[in-house]
């Protein structure tokens, strides 16, 4: 049985109530500078600050992780209370703090993930024997959202191919689908928009088999946080934030591009690929800088590169594709 | 009413309508702005633009509807230049923290970008009103002319909400609230006059 029983769990790692509810108090923005340095030394409970009791027992899990030549470096890391408590993920609510005080609800455990399709054979995979399928990897990659602001984010998992491997897709499968998790009885919140769920993503097979596009369990060395798509999602860094689905249930090898949600709701602005550059411009507004999430207000814009500068990687795989046409 | 109670009372008003702007510069000094500080002070001062905005346009449903609160009146004109200020607020934020004072750039989005353009209208119809505020405009335009240009503030606030609902992703709910609200508050003054054009001896006066 995947839920541990009290006793499981070490005492080190169970929060004094009053210490919980004072760190709810501080969440719910009642900042002051001596809270911010006393969650900041908390070190392995940090992460169980952040999300309800639900799924304490598991947040805060560290993961064993191995470091990756595919890993971004030169950039500065976004804090994990930014990357925690600034989210789209609209199925827990519409503003960028609701997932944080809301994702608590999703119940992470147990967890399968199905694949169906184009595959040899139907198959369904357990989170835990996902977890265990390849070793897991520290990787560092920009995160850029199509709202012009971006993170740089110490993700945790492996390459999305070595999944597709375990798949067995026929040949004729030429695209990837991924659809998140959805119950309206534990998304109380989708009412905030007009979207259909479950929230639907995909990529061409040559784009999910590229070994950048990541099979995500975690980052900062430990399990996903809840808002930040758990207990598993994908991360493909060269395309807009949305692109990266959350909190995934189901792949589907297709033969025909799959219909994607953003897309759904407005073609013009959203286009299937959706790769991040700077030199086609959201119909709304200019894609040519950014705002870096964590720096004060007064901090320049930076200017957004092509691909989200993973073209070395990646543009080989558009070649001869007229990019304002397949935005 | 007395009078210094309506004193009091006003400077209550001032204390609350300059709060929102308290809080931005707390957090600003602070560095407590959260993730995105521009972006949570551009939607902080858009929204309480919006919000006093509305809340002017209520003041004379009100007086009309309740006889006796007719003493609210000048809360119209504070309330409405309070809104004004953080209208300008809304824009520099635009201005200095989005277009690092570029004018191309901003030329650029004002004639490219559909949600600034209704934007900055909606501020443009508001400058007139906020300057023509005083009692020496009253004079100086007549009470007739005075009060023809002030009906541009139901222009400005649909802009305003124009502004929000094509600021928002395609499909989020978020200004609906405020658009039922001001639905509401603009559908008011016509039915209000349909009443009392039909008890044409009763002294209800028309503002």
């Amino acid at each position: 049985m995947l839920i541990r029983r009290p006793d499981d769990i070490p005492s080190s790692l169970i929060t004094p109530k009053d210490q919980y509810l004072n760190r709810r108090r501080f969440l719910r923005g009642t900042a002051s500078g001596l809270a911010t340095a006393g969650a900041a030394a908390l070190g392995l409970d940090r992460l169980a600050n952040v999300i309800s009791p639900r799924t304490r027992a598991f947040a805060g899990t560290k993961l064993e992780t191995v470091k990756s030549p595919l890993s971004t470096t030169g950039e500065q890391l976004t804090s994990l209370e930014d990357i925690t408590h600034y989210n789209n993920y609209y199925e827990f609510g519409v503003d960028k703090g609701d997932p944080a005080k809301n994702a608590g609800a999703l119940p992470t455990r147990p967890w399968t993930v199905k694949v169906e399709g184009l595959v040899k054979q139907p198959k369904t995979f357990d989170i835990d024997a996902l977890l265990k399928l390849r070793p897991l990897e520290d990787r560092v990659y920009r995160h850029r959202c199509v709202e012009a602001w971006s993170m740089v984010i110490p993700w945790v998992g492996y390459s999305l191919s070595e999944f597709i491997k375990q798949c067995e897709p026929l040949s004729n499968a030429k695209y990837v689908q991924f659809l998140s998790y959805y119950d309206k009885h534990v998304e109380k919140w989708t009412n905030e928009s007009t979207i259909f769920w479950p929230y639907s993503e995909g990529l061409r097979m040559d784009e999910a088999m590229n070994p950048l596009t990541l099979l995500t369990f975690g980052m900062y060395g430990e399990v996903l946080p809840n808002q930040d798509g758990a207990p598993v999602r994908i991360v493909v860094p060269w395309k807009y934030g949305f692109k990266s689905a959350k909190s995934i249930v189901t792949v589907k090898f297709v033969e025909k591009e799959p219909h994607t949600t953003w897309n759904d709701q407005n073609g013009r602005e959203y286009g299937f690929y959706s790769n991040v550059n700077p030199n086609h411009d959201h119909p709304r507004w200019s894609q040519k800088t950014e705002r870096r999430i964590g720096q004060p207000f007064y901090a320049q814009r930076k200017a957004t590169l092509m691909f989200n500068g993973y073209a070395d990687q990646v543009a080989s795989l558009y070649n001869g594709m007229n990019l304002d046409k397949y935005y | 009413m007395s009078r210094s109670t309506i004193t009091l009372l006003k400077t209550i008003t001032w204390i609350l309508c300059l709060w929102p702007l308290a809080i931005l510069v707390w957090g600003a000094v602070t560095n407590n702005l959260g993730p995105d500080p521009i972006a949570r002070i551009t939607f902080s001062t858009g929204a309480t633009t919006l919000n006093l905005l509305t809340i002017s346009l209520a003041v004379t449903p009100v007086r009309r509807i309740v006889k006796p609160l007719a003493w609210i009146g000048p809360w119209r004109k504070l309330i409405g230049l309070f809104a004004f200020f953080y209208a300008t607020l809304h824009l520099f934020t635009y201005i200095a923290l989005y277009a690092g004072f570029n004018v191309q750039a901003m030329m650029s989005d004002i004639a490219k970008r559909r949600y600034i353009t209704v934007g900055m209208l909606a501020w443009l119809l508001l400058l007139p009103l906020a300057a023509t505020s005083f009692n020496w405009a009253i004079r100086k335009m007549g009470g007739k002319n005075w009060k023809r240009l002030h009906k541009l503030v139901y222009v400005a606030a649909v802009c305003g909400i124009i502004h929000y609902w094509w600021q928002v992703k395609p499909g989020v709910l978020s200004p609906m609230s405020n658009t039922i609200i001001l639905a509401v508050l603009l559908a008011v003054r016509p039915v209000l006059d349909w009443i009392q054009d039909r008890k044409p001896l009763a002294a209800y006066s028309r503002s």
